[in-house]
Order: C-alpha cells, then sequence, then structure tokens
C-alpha cells in the first residue's frame, strides 16, 4: 500500500515538474501547427524594460484583441536583468530594452534573430513629491545634502541616464540608494522616502498625480532609444514578428506616444 | 515503538536520493561555475569586501535584536495564558511565510519616512531608517525574528515544567531557576533558533533593498551585491559572492544538525 502511494507521489511530481517546464513549448508549438499560418496563436513572451509597463500593457490588450489566438504575458525588470535573463536561456520571444546597451549584450551574443530597431526613445525628467514641497528648480540643486536622491544603479539604462545628466549639468550627487529599475525610484519618491529622483518623462507622466516632474533642460538631458528584437529560437517566432511590426507600426506607436515616448529617431 | 530495522526500500532510497541531489546539484552547479582563475581578484573586490562586512555586522545585529526581544515575545508565547495569543502568534510569525518584499513595503509605510511611526520618529528624533545600516537591521529582525520566536518557543513548551517547580519548591529563587534549570533544558532549541535566526538574517534580499535600499557600503549586503551583479551581467562576481554566502551559510547549518537534541 505505501508503495502504491510512494509511486503516485513520484508520478505525480514528474508530471508536475514536466507541465511546469513544457507550457511555452506546447502553446508555441500550436502556432506553427495551424492551417492558416497568418493567424496567430499561443503564448507570446515579452521581455520589456520597466519604464515601458504601462504602455506595454496597453499595446499587449490591444495586439490580444486584434490577434484573439494570441496570449501576450510580458517579463518587465530592468534592462539589464532581462539581458541578463536572456543571455542565460530564458524562454523570450520579444526583447524591448531601455537602452542600445543592454541590447547589444543579447547581440553580442548572437541571441538576437533580427536586427534590432528602434521603437520609441524617453528621456531624464527629475520626480519630486506632489507639489515639490523642497522647491527644486534643477538638477544642480540635486547636489544638496540635505536631500534624499534616488537613482537607478549604474548598470540599468536609467541609472546611465542619470550619471549623463549629472554629468551635462556638471554635478556632483550622492544618491542614497541605486535602484535596481525605474520602478524602484518610483516606489521610492511616491512613498516619500526619497525627495527625488531621476526617472524617464513617462515615469513622470504615468505619476502626475501622485509626483511633481521637474523639467531637465535639454543640453543637460540625455535622450536614450529603445530598440526591439525577436530572440534566436524565440518559442513563437510567428507572433513575435507580428508583435514587433505592431509596436513599430501606428497603432503602437500612437500607444507610446500617449504615454509619453518620444518617436524613435528618424 | 520499538526499535526494529526496517527491511530496505528502494522506492524509499530512490526518492531520498533525487531529493538529496535536487539540493546537491545547484551547489555543484555554483562550485563548477566559479572564476577560479581569478576568485581571488573577485571576492577581495572593495564591492565584495564592504558587501560581507555589511552583512555580518547587520546579520548579528539582527540576532542580537532578536534575543533581547524574541526571547520574551517567545516566553509569553509558551508560558502566559490569554485571549487572542493565537492571533498574537500569527502576527509575529507571519514574516516568515510573507513574501520579503511584501514584508519591505510594509516596513517602509510604518517605519518609512511617511509611515505612521517613522513620521513621528523622524520629527522627534531626525532619525530616518531608511537608507542606512539601521534600515538594514530592521529589515532583517522583521523577517528572521520570527525564526527565533517559533523555535525557542517550542523549545519552552516541550522542556519538562516538573523540573522547574522541583527547584523551586527546594527554595531556588526564581532567578536561579531560570539559569540554572530552564536555560539549561532549553538551550538546543536557543541555539538553533539563533543559529536560524542569523543565516535567514544573512540571506535577507526582498526587505533589505525595498526597506533600505541599495548603495554600497552603506546597505548593499551580499545578497543584494550579488543580485545586482548577476542582473548586470556581471556573472563571475555572482557566482564568486554567492560561494563565499554558500560556504559561510554551509558551516553554520552543519553546525547546527550537530547540536544534540535539537528542538
Amino acid at each position: 500500500m505505501r508503495k502504491i502511494w510512494a509511486g503516485a507521489g513520484a508520478g505525480l511530481l514528474v508530471a508536475a515538474l514536466a507541465a511546469c517546464s513544457s507550457t511555452t513549448t506546447s502553446s508555441a508549438a500550436a502556432a506553427p501547427g495551424t492551417s492558416q499560418p497568418a493567424k496567430l496563436s499561443g503564448t507570446l513572451v515579452v521581455f520589456a524594460a520597466t519604464s515601458l509597463t504601462d504602455a506595454f500593457n496597453k499595446i499587449g490588450s490591444q495586439f490580444e484583441q486584434a490577434n484573439p489566438g494570441v496570449s501576450v504575458k510580458f517579463n518587465y525588470n530592468g534592462s539589464s536583468s532581462l539581458a541578463t535573463q536572456i543571455t542565460q536561456g530564458a524562454p523570450a520571444d520579444v526583447f524591448a530594452s531601455a537602452s542600445p546597451t543592454n541590447m547589444k549584450t543579447v547581440t553580442a551574443q548572437s541571441l538576437a534573430s533580427t536586427t534590432p530597431k528602434d521603437f520609441a526613445s524617453n528621456q531624464g525628467e527629475i520626480m519630486t513629491e506632489a507639489g515639490n514641497p523642497d522647491h527644486i528648480n534643477s538638477v544642480a540643486d540635486l547636489a544638496s545634502s540635505s536631500l534624499k536622491v534616488v537613482t537607478c544603479a549604474p548598470e540599468v539604462p536609467c541609472g546611465a541616464l542619470a550619471t549623463a545628466i549629472f554629468k551635462n549639468a556638471g554635478v556632483t550627487v550622492k544618491p542614497v540608494s541605486q535602484e535596481q529599475n525605474v520602478g524602484g525610484v518610483v516606489t521610492k519618491v511616491t512613498l516619500g522616502e526619497a525627495d527625488a529622483g531621476i526617472v524617464y518623462v513617462t515615469d513622470v507622466k504615468a505619476n502626475s498625480g501622485k509626483t511633481t516632474g521637474v523639467v531637465i533642460p535639454a543640453g543637460q538631458n540625455q535622450i536614450t532609444d529603445y530598440p526591439i528584437a525577436e530572440i534566436k529560437g524565440a518559442p513563437n517566432a510567428a507572433a513575435a514578428s507580428a508583435f514587433m511590426s505592431y509596436v513599430l507600426g501606428s497603432d503602437g506607436q500612437q500607444v507610446l506616444k500617449s504615454f509619453g515616448f518620444m518617436p524613435p529617431p528618424a | 515503538m520499538p526499535k526494529v530495522k526496517l527491511p530496505f526500500n528502494p522506492l524509499l532510497a530512490l526518492m531520498a536520493g533525487l531529493a538529496a541531489l535536487f539540493f546537491i546539484f545547484p551547489l555543484i552547479g555554483l562550485i563548477a561555475g566559479a572564476p577560479w582563475g581569478h576568485i581571488g581578484t573577485v571576492i577581495t573586490s572593495q564591492t565584495a569586501v564592504q558587501a560581507l562586512e555589511l552583512s555580518i555586522v547587520a546579520s548579528l545585529a539582527s540576532t542580537a535584536i532578536a534575543l533581547a526581544f524574541g526571547f520574551p515575545l517567545a516566553w509569553v508565547l509558551a508560558r502566559k495564558k490569554f485571549h487572542g495569543k493565537g492571533v498574537l502568534r500569527g502576527l509575529t510569525t507571519l514574516p516568515m511565510v510573507l513574501p520579503p518584499v511584501v514584508g519591505g513595503i510594509a516596513l517602509l509605510l510604518a517605519y518609512g519616512r511617511r509611515g505612521f511611526i517613522g513620521r513621528p520618529l523622524e520629527s522627534a528624533t531626525g532619525i530616518t531608517l531608511p537608507f542606512t545600516l539601521a534600515g538594514v537591521v530592521v529589515a532583517e529582525s522583521f523577517v528572521a525574528m520570527p525564526f527565533f520566536v517559533i523555535t525557542v518557543e517550542s523549545g519552552l513548551r516541550s522542556m519538562n515544567r516538573r523540573l522547574e517547580d522541583a527547584a523551586r519548591s527546594l527554595g531556588a529563587p526564581r532567578r536561579t531557576v531560570f539559569l540554572r534549570v530552564t536555560l539549561p533544558l532549553i538551550w538546543p532549541s536557543l541555539a538553533a533558533g539563533t543559529v536560524l535566526t542569523w543565516a535567514r538574517a544573512l540571506g535577507e534580499f526582498g526587505a533589505t533593498i525595498t526597506f533600505a535600499g541599495n548603495l554600497p557600503g552603506v546597505t548593499q549586503t551580499m545578497p543584494l551585491a550579488i543580485y545586482i551583479s548577476q542582473s548586470s551581467n556581471m556573472t563571475d562576481e555572482a557566482i564568486a559572492l554567492s560561494l563565499i554566502l554558500v560556504v559561510v551559510s554551509l558551516v553554520v547549518m552543519v553546525f547546527r544538525r550537530d547540536r544534540p537534541g535539537e528542538g
């Protein structure tokens, strides 16, 4: 009797593990199996920079509406984390990076099956608590030691952006924390833990009620381009290229614009 | 139960063996993947040394806090009778099952600069916890202390209390009873609880990065340094730092298993 139970347990465990590991492949396998090649199906896994969260959620649901067979799953994180995950074999179909640098990590290992295309660009803005109680007016103001300033870690695109902005403005800012993605910076500012942070223009727009933005003049600001590419061996390659066309097409561009992104460089 | 030598059960052995391998393989992976060629430079880098120092200081401080405050809590839970004790136990040991990042957010909302404790604390003393070493200790204590409380509480419950009664009836003062009877009896669970708490504090990540932030030399403990390096395509650094943490933790866990009669 005991053996039966142990056997059943082992069977269940193996079945469960197998089920877990095969979800993406099985759904992806459905894509080429359909009779009409134009009809997309299965799960599409998109790795996207944290700063794209709101815009891509919207694009994702629009894309799903346009392609009822496809379910889009997003993995949002700092672009450097995502690049590492991809180089270590994460089953992504599409990678949308907040910086060409992290895209290079992926292309350097020949892990992109298409040439990365820029689909949007963004720039930095100072995010302060709602109403800007500390009267921060410029990047130079952030150098004050009485202010708690949060940026991204230098390895993450939004951290590189902050570093470039401080350098352009010729100021030394000592952040109290280097967050792993731009969401961490936004959280610290919206909760009032930090007085200010360097984020993207789009983050200020998305949190307009809870925070106040201080525009950084063009001479000090840095524009960062967002490239997108299909990942080599993408489990759902058909949906991946359709999704990229959607992002680069007028519908996707419209959504990105509505969230404050600038068009990609011509 | 009578001690009978059970016959060899191949299925049992197979399943136990698979379970053991499940844990051992990742360790082999770490060891095999380590940058042995230049591991010396990696683990003596400023980032690594600072992070290890911070980790040790913060985890020891949280363990001390667990001893000072967790013991009385364990005592109350084990010995006192009052309404709502189950609820109290549930609330104080909740961090054991809570995702640490949830703990971090909760800590921010209570002890952060705008938190309902943190705000009056700042206006009264000027002290703010986030982004400081104290904040790291708070985060680690929040996550690790429950392990101490629950282990010591179970030690206090399972000990033979008649030995305390005997000592007391023989005229020993309460202090003597505690030091000479109770403490030696619960020593194994005290030791196990301390070690578990320390190990948990040492490995704390989610609550720390959420509540205390991440700044090398200030709040960046080993797990944070490991996370940052692995997510920045610096896999060599991440593996080398992980190995240090594995070695330290392994020493502690093996030591713990050797304590006789642990609770």
